[in-house]
């Protein structure tokens, strides 16, 4: 089954990922059994029907823009932000808007290429849900991959998980 | 300067662990190259050539004479005896081993140094003036608003995976001297009417292979706001810079295929939800920041020291060095000494352990401790009496820094090059010091006057060619190196990009065709007309025409 960090632990998920292929029409609903996230072409088509539907989120690509799910957040329980690659950091942004301008509760899974070394950015951005890369981590890189949430104890600026950047936290002496 | 407190020496420990941990699993082979290469970079560390390049950040090009020390340490133990000032205020050494970065990342931490965002796709260490603090012209002093941007960029969650590197400049003075208008975001530090400091804001400038000035975005952001600002700019472009062609993706195209109109409006809506959130800047945090900024305890001094006056008609050697390298200092019987690492016998810019050493010295006898580097690849003593100025050059000439050239043709800047970097056409610091020695005669550098020469081994432009009055550009010819010029570039307030002037030279032929350019020059000039102002008034033609000869200038024309 796959593995899940989440609430600083490693957990058993069995959301699958739905990706339709070139030959696939979003119109043609083929849902796998179980919770499942579905691309952001075929919650459009089939908004109606899937709305509220438990076990059903959303997965944006890096390209699509968060704004266009807003009036949804109500109906969807999880969101998932694709990193096509790691070095494409558009899903940061996407998070952020997410949490602070939608006031988005549900969980934001990160998914795609999702590597131990940028949880800490993922989860300060408002990622509280990361799915490893497939295969790269076995079990045991996989525990210990968790401490890296923790890479930092006070860091500077404002961000999703600490809405008041350290000026304003603490009492820093001159 | 600043100083860190225990939460910003932290944050520098935990990042030499992290950084140790990540260097390891490479090493044990759990991260791939792809997976590595962006962390070693935002931690300043490029495979080069011949071995891993470390670049250290230095905050707006600000040093202690402990970090001093440091640096000439790691160059005596690490590296092969010396290290480069770099074109961003930076240090780098080109010879260390990569598994003994983290260690390097662990002593610099005792000193408050570390290379965090000197490379990759995030926002890098912010420069500005090396005068600042100093200079007769300034308005603001930058560097309290330098380091409250350093806290907020280091390790900034949202902005690590930019689509392309992202860099900021500050100036306070009449004067730009931190190239304000080729940068991501260019930074005027002003007063309203009522008297409020903020921001003149630029941005969109930058060099590399499409040269393009930047745009005013706004003309006043009032200093509450420059980080959420400066957040609803680097959002759009996060969001919307293209990640498809690392060619196209820095923030400078984006304003250009967006129109800069219509980039302010998008950054404009996007500030309209964080103005006036918690990142609004407090007047504590200001001033707890400025705090460590304060005036050195200057001595009361007259204007003008007898012995100085003396001391430079007695010796003209020192009153050569004093004419160019001393500098006006805002406080009466000072003076700002930069000095120089434009010896020809040495790459410019680079400087060895022991000079780093003396330096330090230097700076804690005569300059209250502190140095600064500079994006013209130099070193400074910002508060040096006039009393002790004889002093200060008798042992900066014994160590190989007093070449008394600031600001004249041999001070150029110059990139690493084909010796060194790996993207390189074309070496570039044999041709700096090329030109070095056909120009050795100092009354003729003097005669020539006040000119920026600068090279690039490649169009990245990490030589800054493009703001040259004359730039010098490595290209590739089959496989050969050859070097096109360009003429009528500037840096600072009237900044322009060089035009090129025609085909490309071979490396033997460019201090002659540097001499025909300057003789050019000296025929051409009205009185009082630096080099830039001549190329401005008569444009390229007479220097074509010198340098391709009257038939190539014509055949030109016709193909023109
Ligand atoms: C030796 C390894 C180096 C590599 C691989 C390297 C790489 C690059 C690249 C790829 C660019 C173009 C970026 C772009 O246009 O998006 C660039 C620009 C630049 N680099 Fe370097 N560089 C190196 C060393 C240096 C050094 C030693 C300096 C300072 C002396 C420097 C300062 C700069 C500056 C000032 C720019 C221009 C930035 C701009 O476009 O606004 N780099 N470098
Ligand atoms: S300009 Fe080119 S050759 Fe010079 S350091 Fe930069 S990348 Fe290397």
């Amino acid at each position: 089954m796959p593995k899940l960090i989440k609430n600083g632990r490693v957990i058993d998920d069995a959301a699958a990922i739905l990706v339709l292929d070139e030959t696939q029409a979003p119109e043609a609903l083929d849902l796998p059994a179980g919770p499942v996230f579905v691309p952001f072409a075929v919650w459009q088509a089939h908004k109606g029907q899937l709305a509220g539907q438990a076990g059903v989120g959303v997965w944006l690509d890096s390209h699509e823009n968060v704004e266009e799910l807003a009036a949804d957040l109500d109906e969807l329980p999880a969101i998932a932000l694709n990193f096509p690659k790691f070095t494409d950091g558009r899903a940061y942004s996407a998070a952020a808007l997410l949490r602070t301008r939608y006031g988005y509760k549900g969980e934001i899974r990160a998914i795609g290429d999702v590597l131990r070394d940028q949880l800490f950015f993922m989860q300060r951005c408002g990622f509280d849900a990361f799915q490893l890369k497939t295969g790269k981590y076995d079990d045991a890189q996989l525990e210990a991959a968790v401490a890296s949430l923790q890479d930092f104890s006070a860091p500077y600026q404002a961000a999703v998980d600490q809405p008041e950047p350290l000026f304003r936290r603490a009492q820093r002496a001159a | 300067m600043y100083r860190y407190d225990p939460y910003d020496q932290k944050i520098v420990d935990e990042r030499v662990a992290q950084f140790g941990d990540q260097t390891r699993r490479y090493l044990a082979g759990e991260l791939t190259d792809d997976e590595f290469r962006p962390l070693r970079l935002q931690n300043g560390l490029y495979i080069q050539r011949h071995a891993p390049m470390l670049r250290i950040a230095v905050p707006y090009g600000l040093l202690s004479t402990a970090q001093v020390r440091k640096l000439a340490h790691i160059a005596r133990t690490y590296d092969r005896g010396y290290s480069h000032v770099t074109t961003r205020q930076n240090f780098q050494f080109n010879w260390p081993e990569l598994k003994v970065v983290p260690e390097i990342l662990g002593e610099l931490a005792t000193v408050q140094m570390h290379a965090i965002q000197t490379s990759g796709a995030c926002i890098r260490n912010i420069t500005s003036d090396p005068f600042a603090g100093v200079a007769g012209d300034e308005y603001i002093d930058p560097r309290p608003w330098c380091e409250v941007l350093r806290q907020w960029s280091t390790f900034h969650p949202e902005f690590a995976f930019l689509p392309r590197k992202f860099k900021i400049a500050v100036n306070g003075a009449s004067a730009d001297r931190a190239v304000i208008q080729c940068h991501d975001i260019g930074l005027e530090l002003k007063r309203d009417a009522a008297g409020g400091i903020g921001f003149r804001v630029l941005v969109g400038g930058g060099m590399g292979r499409t040269p393009i000035i930047g745009e005013e975005i706004s003309a006043f952001v009032p200093w509450q706001h420059i980080i959420t600002y400066c957040e609803a700019i680097l959002r759009v472009y996060n969001r919307y810079g293209r990640r498809d062609n690392l060619y196209k993706a820095r923030i400078k195209i984006l304003v250009k295929a967006l129109g800069v109109a219509e980039f302010k409006r998008q950054v404009e809506d996007e500030w309209a939800f964080g103005k006036d959130g918690p990142s609004t800047l407090t007047e504590a945090e200001v001033a707890r920041v400025a705090a460590h900024f304060t005036t050195p305890a200057y001595e009361t001094l007259p204007a003008e020291d007898a012995a100085y006056v003396a001391q430079r008609a007695a010796t003209p050697a020192f009153a050569a060095w004093a004419r160019r390298n001393v500098l006006a200092h805002k406080v009466p019987g000072y003076a700002i000494v930069v000095l120089s690492l434009k010896d020809p016998q040495r790459a410019p810019g680079d400087i060895t352990d022991a000079q780093l050493d003396l330096v330090a010295d230097w700076a804690d006898a005569y300059s209250f401790g502190e140095v600064r580097a500079t994006h013209e690849q130099n070193l400074v003593l910002a508060d040096v009496k006039q009393s002790e100025l004889f002093a200060l050059w008798e042992k900066a000439r014994a160590a190989g820094l007093a070449t008394p050239t600031f600001g004249l043709l041999t001070d150029l800047i110059c990139c690493p090059g084909g010796d060194f970097c790996a993207l390189a056409n074309a070496k570039s610091i044999p041709i700096a010091n090329a030109i070095q020695a056909r120009f050795d005669d100092l009354d003729y550098l003097h005669d020539i006057g006040e000119i920026e020469l600068n090279i690039s081994g490649c169009m990245n432009s990490c030589g800054h060619h493009h703001v040259g009055h004359i730039g010098i550009l490595g290209v590739d010819k089959n496989g050969e190196e050859w070097y096109q010029v360009s003429l009528g570039g500037s840096q600072g307030n009237h900044t322009s990009i060089g035009k090129v002037i025609g085909r490309s030279f071979a490396a033997a032929e460019m201090p002659g065709v540097i001499s025909t350019i300057i003789d050019v020059y000296l025929a051409q000039r009205q009185a009082g007309e630096r080099f830039i102002d001549t190329v401005r008034r008569t444009g390229l033609d007479p220097f074509k025409l010198g340098v391709y000869g009257e038939a190539a200038a014509k055949e030109r024309k016709q193909h023109a």
